[in-house]
Order: C-alpha cells, then sequence, then structure tokens
C-alpha cells in the first residue's frame, strides 16, 4: 500500500519545528510502524538527507523507548499496543497519517519524534523504590505476601514507563504513572514504617 | 598473552567463602575516595553501580538508551533461576552447578559456576526485598516453574516479565542512589573507547548523543556491563540499540575477547516476514511444554495446515529425539527446524518456519486453559502476525539470542587489563559453550550484586592508586582517534544506507555462522566480510553533523564494529575444529556429544 505521512520535524530543542510531508510507498501490511518508518528513513538516508529521528530500542512492547503520537493517539489506536507493536495492516492504501512526538511541557523534543524524558527519572529517584541495600535481607519466602497483593503489585508494576499516559492528559499530568509505582510498591513486602511515613509515595 | 583466571585453591565448593576472606578490603571511610565508571545500566550494571555506591564508592554510570530502565534486559521474559530448593525437589547449589556446567558443554570455569550457584540463593532475597513482585502461591510463598528442560522446579518468574521486574528493582536501587548523590547517571551517552593509563584501565571517552559532544571521564577503575553482540546476525531477539562497540574497543585497547563464537540461536521466534524486518520476536519457550512442532512430510506443499492430514505431518522432534520430544534442548530444537528447511519442507513465507501446534493441547485441556496458560504470548504473536494461534498453528523459526562469548575475565571478573571489569552478558564466564534457560538474569545480578563489590575492592587494596586527571595524553590521543573515526564516517557519503550494509553482513554471518557451520562456509565468510567492510567505508551514507542528535552516526559507528568483529566471530569457529554447544561445526557433528 501507499500512504501520505505527515511528520513532525525539529532540528533540535530550540528550533520551533514544522510538518513535513512524505509518500511511503509499497509498504507491506507485515510491517511494523517503526518498520515502515525504517524504510522511509533508508530512502532518506541514502540521498544524503538526515533520517527522521525517532526513539525505538526493544521492539516488542517492553521497553517503553518508542513514543509517537499517531493521528493525535499516543502509541495509535490499537489496545494494549505500543507503536514498535503496531502493524501496518491496520492501515488502509492511499491513507494520510500524522506523526507526532510526546506533547507535553515536561517532555521537550530534542529532536524531530524525540523527547526527554528525564522527568520520571526524578519521580522514581525522589521516592519510588523501596531502600534495602545489597545484603543482609531475610530469606525470600520469610514474609508471605497474598497471591492477591502479590498480583496487584504486578499488575501495577508492568508500567513500561513510556509516558504515554502524560502525553495523553490534558494536563500532561503524571498522575497514572505515578500511581502504578505506589500501588506496586504498597503491595510488595510491608517497606518500613520510618520509610512509609517519610516517603512522598506513601503519602 | 597471559592469562591468569587466578581462581582461588581449595575445594570448589569454600573457593568463594575463603577467597572472600582472603580478598584485601578498602575501608569504609576510604572508599569514597574511590570512582568507578560503570558502563552500562542493564542488570549487571545497575546492580553493580548501586550496590558499588551503598558501600561509599563514587560511581559513574552511562548508558545509551534515554533511561537506565530501559535497559534491554527489560525483555527477558520467562524467570531466573536460583537453587532455593523451596519445591523440596532435590534442587541445590551443587545440582545448579552441574547443570550450569553440563548445559554449557563443559567449557565454563567450574570456581565461577559454584559460586554464582552459591550466591543466586541471595539474589532471590533481595529482588523480595525490593519489592519485585515474583509470582506467588495462595499460601503467599514463591511459586517456581521448571524451566528449560530442567528435572526441578528452580525458576522464579514474574509472569511473563521477569526481566522487567529485575530490571525495574535494580533501576530503583540504582535510583536511589542517584537521589542521593552517590551516582552521577550519563543516559544517552555511548562508550566510544576505554582508556588505559601505565597499561591500566582508568578512563572511557564517551559520546553525548544529544549534543554530539565528546569527553572523557577517568576514574579508578572501569566496569563494562554493555550486554551481548547479537545485532551482528543483523536480525536477533535483541534490542535494535544492542551493539559490540563497548566491548569490541576495549579488545582493541588489548582486552582479550573469548569464544566469540559460542552463541544461542533459539528456537520459538516468530520467522522473518520480509526484507523491512528490524528484530525477530521471541517466544517463551515454555510453549513448547504444550504445543508439538511440525513440517509437512512433503516438499514444496503448500496446502493449508489444516488440510494437511495427520498421516502427512511430520513431528520431526517427537521422531528424531522421543524422549525430549518437543522439548528438545535449544541448540537441537534449532537445527532440526533448518534441516527441515534446508530439505525444502519448510513452511510461511520464504519456507523459513515450522509449525508449533496447540490443536492437541486445546482439544486436551480446553481454550481456556491454555488461554490461561500462554493468552499473552498468543496475543503477542497475533498482534506481529495478524493470525490467530487457537485457529491456526503458530509458525516459529529460530533466531539468535544470546551469546555466551565474551570479554575474558579471570576469578574477579577483571579482564585482561588491570583495572577493567566485565559483567553480565559481556564477559564469557559462566555459560561455556551453551546457556541454560533463565540463568543470565541470575549471572548478572550475581555478577553486579555479589560479586564484583568485594573483588572490586580487592583491586583497589592491592594496588597504588591514581585516578589520572582527564588532561592526561592519553585521553587526548583516544579522544582524537574517536573524532577522526566520526569524521571519517561522515565524510564518506556514499550512496548505500547503513541498514542495507547491516542487513548483508548480518545475513553473511547467519548463513556461514549461524546454526549449522563448516570450514569452506567459514572461509567464505573470512573473504567476504572484509571486502564488505571496504564497501563500507568506501560507499555507506552517514548524513548529518557531528555535533548534533545524529541516529545515522550513531548506527553507523555501532556497524563499523559489527563489520569488523564479524570476522573475528568468524574465524574464532574456523578455528575450532569441533563442535560444542551452541557451535555445531558440520564435518565433526558428534565431537563433544
Ligand atoms: C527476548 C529475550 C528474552 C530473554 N529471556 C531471558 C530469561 O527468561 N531468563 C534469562 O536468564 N535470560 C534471558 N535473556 C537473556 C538476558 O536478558 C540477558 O542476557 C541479560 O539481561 C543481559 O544483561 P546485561 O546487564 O548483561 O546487559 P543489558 O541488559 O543488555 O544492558 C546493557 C547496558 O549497556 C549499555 N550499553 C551498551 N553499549 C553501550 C555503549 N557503547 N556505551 C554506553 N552504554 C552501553 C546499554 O545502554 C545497557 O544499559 C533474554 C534475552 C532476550 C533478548
Ligand atoms: S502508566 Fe503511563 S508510563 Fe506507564 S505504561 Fe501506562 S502510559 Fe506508559
Ligand atoms: S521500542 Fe521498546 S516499547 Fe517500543
Amino acid at each position: 500500500m501507499n500512504l501520505t505521512l505527515k511528520i513532525w520535524r525539529q532540528k533540535n530543542a530550540d528550533d520551533a519545528g514544522e510538518f513535513v510531508t512524505y509518500q511511503a510507498k509499497d509498504v507491506s501490511p507485515d510491517m511494523s510502524f517503526l518498520e515502515m518508518l525504517d524504510v522511509v528513513n533508508e530512502g532518506l538516508t541514502s540521498k544524503g538527507d538526515a533520517p527522521i529521528a525517532f526513539d525505538s530500542d526493544c521492539r516488542e512492547g517492553i521497553c517503553g523507548t518508542c513514543s509517537l503520537v499517531i493521528n493525535g493517539t499516543p502509541h495509535g489506536g490499537q489496545k494494549a499496543t505500543t507503536a514498535c507493536q503496531l502493524h501496518m495492516r491496520h492501515f488502509k492504501d492511499g491513507e494520510s497519517i500524522t506523526i507526532e512526538p510526546w506533547r507535553a511541557r515536561p517532555f521537550p523534543v530534542i529532536r524531530d519524534l524525540i523527547v526527554n524524558r528525564q522527568a520520571f527519572d526524578k519521580v522514581i529517584q525522589s521516592g519510588g523504590y523501596v531502600s534495602a541495600s545489597t545484603g543482609g535481607n531475610p530469606d525470600a519466602n520469610a514474609i508471605p505476601v497474598s497471591k492477591h497483593n502479590a498480583d496487584t503489585a504486578m499488575d501495577a508494576a508492568a508500567c513500561i514507563g513510556c509516558g504515554a499516559c502524560v502525553a495523553a492528559c490534558k494536563n500532561a499530568s503524571a498522575m497514572l504513572f505515578v500511581s502504578a509505582k505506589v500501588s506496586h510498591l504498597r503491595h510488595t513486602p510491608p517497606r518500613s514504617t520510618r520509610e512509609r511515613s517519610t516517603c512522598p509515595f506513601d503519602g | 598473552m597471559n592469562l591468569n583466571s587466578n581462581i582461588p585453591s581449595g575445594p570448589l565448593a569454600s573457593k568463594w567463602e575463603r577467597h572472600k576472606f582472603d580478598m584485601k578490603l578498602v575501608n569504609p571511610a576510604n572508599k569514597r575516595k574511590f570512582e568507578v565508571l560503570v558502563v552500562g545500566s542493564g542488570l549487571a550494571g545497575a546492580s553493580a553501580a548501586a550496590t558499588l555506591a551503598e558501600l561509599g564508592y563514587k560511581v559513574k554510570c552511562f548508558c545509551y538508551q534515554d533511561s537506565p530502565r530501559r535497559a534491554h534486559s527489560i525483555a527477558a521474559q520467562g524467570g531466573i533461576n536460583a537453587a532455593k530448593n523451596y519445591q523440596n525437589d532435590g534442587d541445590s547449589v551443587h545440582r545448579l552447578f552441574y547443570d550450569t556446567i553440563k548445559g554449557g558443554d563443559f567449557r565454563a570455569r567450574e570456581a565461577n559456576v559454584h559460586r554464582l550457584a552459591e550466591v543466586s540463593r541471595q539474589i532471590i532475597d533481595q529482588c523480595v526485598a525490593q519489592g519485585v513482585p515474583f509470582a506467588r502461591e495462595y499460601s503467599g510463598y514463591l511459586s517456581n516453574r521448571s524451566f528449560g528442560g530442567a528435572q526441578v522446579s528452580r525458576t522464579f518468574y514474574a509472569r511473563g516479565q521477569t526481566g522487567q521486574q529485575l530490571l525495574l528493582g535494580a533501576y530503583q536501587a540504582l535510583s536511589r542512589q542517584i537521589g542521593l548523590g552517590n551516582v552521577q547517571m550519563f543516559s544517552r551517552t555511548e562508550m566510544q573507547d576505554l582508556v588505559l593509563v601505565d597499561g591500566h584501565a582508568k578512563g572511557v571517552v564517551v559520546r553525548n548523543l544529544v549534543s554530539g559532544e565528546i569527553s572523557s571521564h577517568s576514574g579508578d577503575a572501569v566496569i563494562l556491563a554493555t550486554g551481548g553482540y547479537c545485532p551482528v546476525f543483523y536480525l536477533s531477539t535483541n534490542a535494535v540499540g544492542c551493539n559490540v562497540t563497548a566491548t569490541y574497543r576495549a579488545y582493541k585497547r588489548g582486552a582479550a575477547f573469548a569464544n566469540p563464537c559460542y552463541t544461542q540461536i533459539h528456537p520459538t521466534c516468530i520467522p522473518v516476514s520480509g526484507e523491512h524486518q528490524s528484530k525477530l520476536t521471541l517466544m517463551s519457550e515454555s510453549l513448547r511444554n504444550d504445543g508439538r512442532v511440525w513440517v509437512p512430510k512433503k516438499q514444496g506443499d503448500a496446502r493449508k495446515s489444516c488440510d494437511i492430514p495427520e498421516t502427512e505431518r511430520d513431528y520431526f522432534l517427537e521422531r528424531k529425539y522421543p524422549s525430549f520430544g518437543n522439548l528438545a534442548p535449544r541448540d537441537i530444537a534449532s537445527r532440526a527446524a533448518k534441516e527441515v528447511c534446508d530439505e525444502g519442507r519448510g513452511v510461511g513465507p520464504g519456507g523459513l518456519g515450522v509449525f508449533l501446534d496447540f490443536e492437541d493441547s486445546i482439544n486436551r485441556l480446553g481454550e481456556n486453559s491454555v488461554q490461561e496458560r500462554y493468552g499473552n504470548l498468543f496475543n503477542m504473536y497475533e498482534r506481529i502476525t495478524g493470525e490467530n494461534a487457537y485457529k491456526q498453528p503458530m509458525r516459529i523459526f529460530p533466531a539468535p539470542h544470546y551469546t555466551m562469548g565474551g570479554l575474558w575475565v579471570d576469578y574477579n571478573l577483571m579482564s585482561s587489563i588491570p583495572g577493567l571489569f566485565v559483567l553480565g552478558e559481556a564477559n564469557f564466564s559462566d555459560h561455556g559453550a551453551n546457556r541454560l534457560g533463565a540463568s543470565a538474569l541470575m549471572q548478572g545480578l550475581a555478577d553486579g550484586y555479589f560479586v564484583i563489590p568485594y573483588t572490586i575492592g580487592h583491586y583497589f587494596a592491592s594496588h597504588d592508586q591514581f585516578k589520572p586527571s582527564t588532561s592526561h595524553a592519553a585521553f587526548k590521543s583516544a579522544e582524537d582517534e574517536v573524532n577522526t573515526k566520526i569524521s571519517q564516517l561522515l565524510s564518506i557519503k556514499g550512496n548505500r544506507s547503513i541498514r542495507s550494509m547491516h542487513w548483508e553482513l548480518g545475513r553473511l554471518v547467519w548463513e556461514k555462522c549461524g546454526m549449522a557451520r563448516d570450514k569452506e562456509g567459514l572461509a567464505n565468510a573470512i573473504e567476504r566480510i572484509p571486502q564488505l567492510r571496504e564497501e563500507f567505508w568506501q560507499n555507506v551514507s552517514v548524513p548529518g553533523s557531528a555535533n548534533e542528535l545524529n541516529v545515522a552516526l550513531e548506527q553507523a559507528s555501532r556497524v563499523s564494529d559489527f563489520m569488523e568483529f564479524g570476522e573475528l566471530l568468524c574465524r574464532d569457529a574456523h578455528n575450532r575444529d569441533e563442535s560444542c554447544g551452541g557451535h555445531f561445526r558440520t564435518e565433526v557433528p558428534n565431537s563433544r556429544r
């Protein structure tokens, strides 16, 4: 299939940025969205033009690196599917697709579709952990945790830290990300009383 | 080269205990005078950086992703082994040690592996204390499963996201130290070179991937925890950014590289769908517990799977290896799949795939039970292929997955360059010629949490301390070399894309040095790789400049190292007139088995 892509291009954090239109030809339905962009980029680089910069690493939906707003929706329209797992079979021949970076003030664009998400690291650094230094911890089975709590903790801990929630929120709030971490830590073996009372994560 | 493994004397089972006592210590007040540079923030790097900072050392940590939490360890699915024997099924430190040695085809260093098995138990305690949400029974106690053909249930897991949860545990421990000011974190920063002063590793040259700035960092020791090099095959189950740059550049500075040709090919990955493919996705091995692997008996049989009658199907693993059946070890299952595809009986695009069929299990257990066990994997399969594996068999094909080879290290995890330590998948130490499932996560965390914190102190206490300034000539000349290489890449201005060059190299290494290897093919690869490298340096196109975020330059720099390293890998395979673990030479198939 052939597609028209309207892609956000921005040289660096200070550049104003603009949409540029590209044609993607002979796109296979079996390609992932990022592989489709790879092919567009291959065309650009072999001509000596700068490729469209976008973030990705694992390309299997777990690292949380990819971060595209596709037709106005972070990660595109498929449920529970990151951009790297989105496949082109969900698009139609002749369609026009708009591709933007996360749009949120805490995540400034650093080039094209790449943003700076260090704000998330800062959140975790400010208390999103258990203060259990290496060594000297009790046997793993010393404190039983109900299966229910363990499962609830895991549901929350599955957050991939991608930032789509911030990009989707009109106020660019990180509530979903933060509450996922709170919920994860609250349902695992008890943190010390002291840590509970001083840590912002425990409220 | 003199390689002294520095294995402590005494009986195997007490070496580590004794060594811990014999090693020199750095007193608590002095620790902050030592600065450690940790390259990598995966399980190995993050656990090391966090633990060393907890002990009081000054630490700088580097990773190429935008956050340390995104290291490739995040993608590990299945689980982590530990000799806890919670199941009372006969496991022990000795059994885990024995299984790992045997699994590695007797090529791993016994003293290291024994230590690994010993500390495996502490790893689980540590992770639980950090809040890692391992799977639990209704009793509230930890659940285990058996994995990768082990006869005991010693694998701890967190749904299908064990690597993610372990890494988040280590990342959070690291974040705590960053927040406390004990670790300085440099993300989106790629190591370009290792700097030696008076023969000791004393620093690194790095590139800031956002600004393009090249800078030097000096320290009292350098730790590389930069992961494996599977993308030398282009397509693999690794993240697209995984690279050999850090370890290869250390090799060029004199660090010994051990067993580069020992690579593991995983049998259950989603097959290649076309030339656009950028990576291959692993489907957990656990699927082979309930799926049956088959291909049509007839060559080129293009019928739909449901139209092929039972009598015309070849359940080749069950036929060839009746005692293992579909659970045959990884390398055996991978090669068997290759053989049937070579015979023209493969299925799917290009005939490079075999069926993994759940029909019998669905009939036996019901669709619900199968969904409960593997629902997330079936969903993932459908997302990628658009096919519903409840209705038609999955198609799978082997893909490069893990690299047992790596920088040589001694018992203290120090490379052949004093002061350069190597942890995790980047070293060669614990898996010999093949790795058991669920043992890489264990090794990464063992190295970082429980080995390096002891051994690095011994190094500091037994050598005169000196931390050179980054204005030392060695840093300047390393920086110059890095800058020269970057300007060379940018000035080629050819007309081939980086991806097409990487693809070509990867396919060549895969064909000649993949699942099965022979002398002639390897000789051919050794001849062709230098030509390809020549072509790369003549004709690749790397647009943009050095002083900006330049993804093309990042890729070109990594591919340029693969262009050299690929040859090293093939030369190693060529020199080994034997089959051993993941290295299978067709002329001598049974030399070790
Ligand atoms: C899909 C998949 C599933 C797996 N499942 C399992 C499993 O179930 N059980 C198991 O035991 N093992 C499993 N493994 C293997 C295991 O995940 C890895 O071997 C292990 O996580 C490697 O950890 P590491 O810390 O050594 O490296 P990594 O996690 O790869 O980390 C490497 C780090 O180095 C950094 N880095 C790399 N190069 C540079 C550079 N030049 N400059 C700066 N930084 C750099 C990266 O940014 C990253 O932070 C799996 C592997 C894959 C691919
Ligand atoms: S909570 Fe936010 S950061 Fe976490 S996975 Fe969901 S969208 Fe991504
Ligand atoms: S690239 Fe890892 S989640 Fe998309």
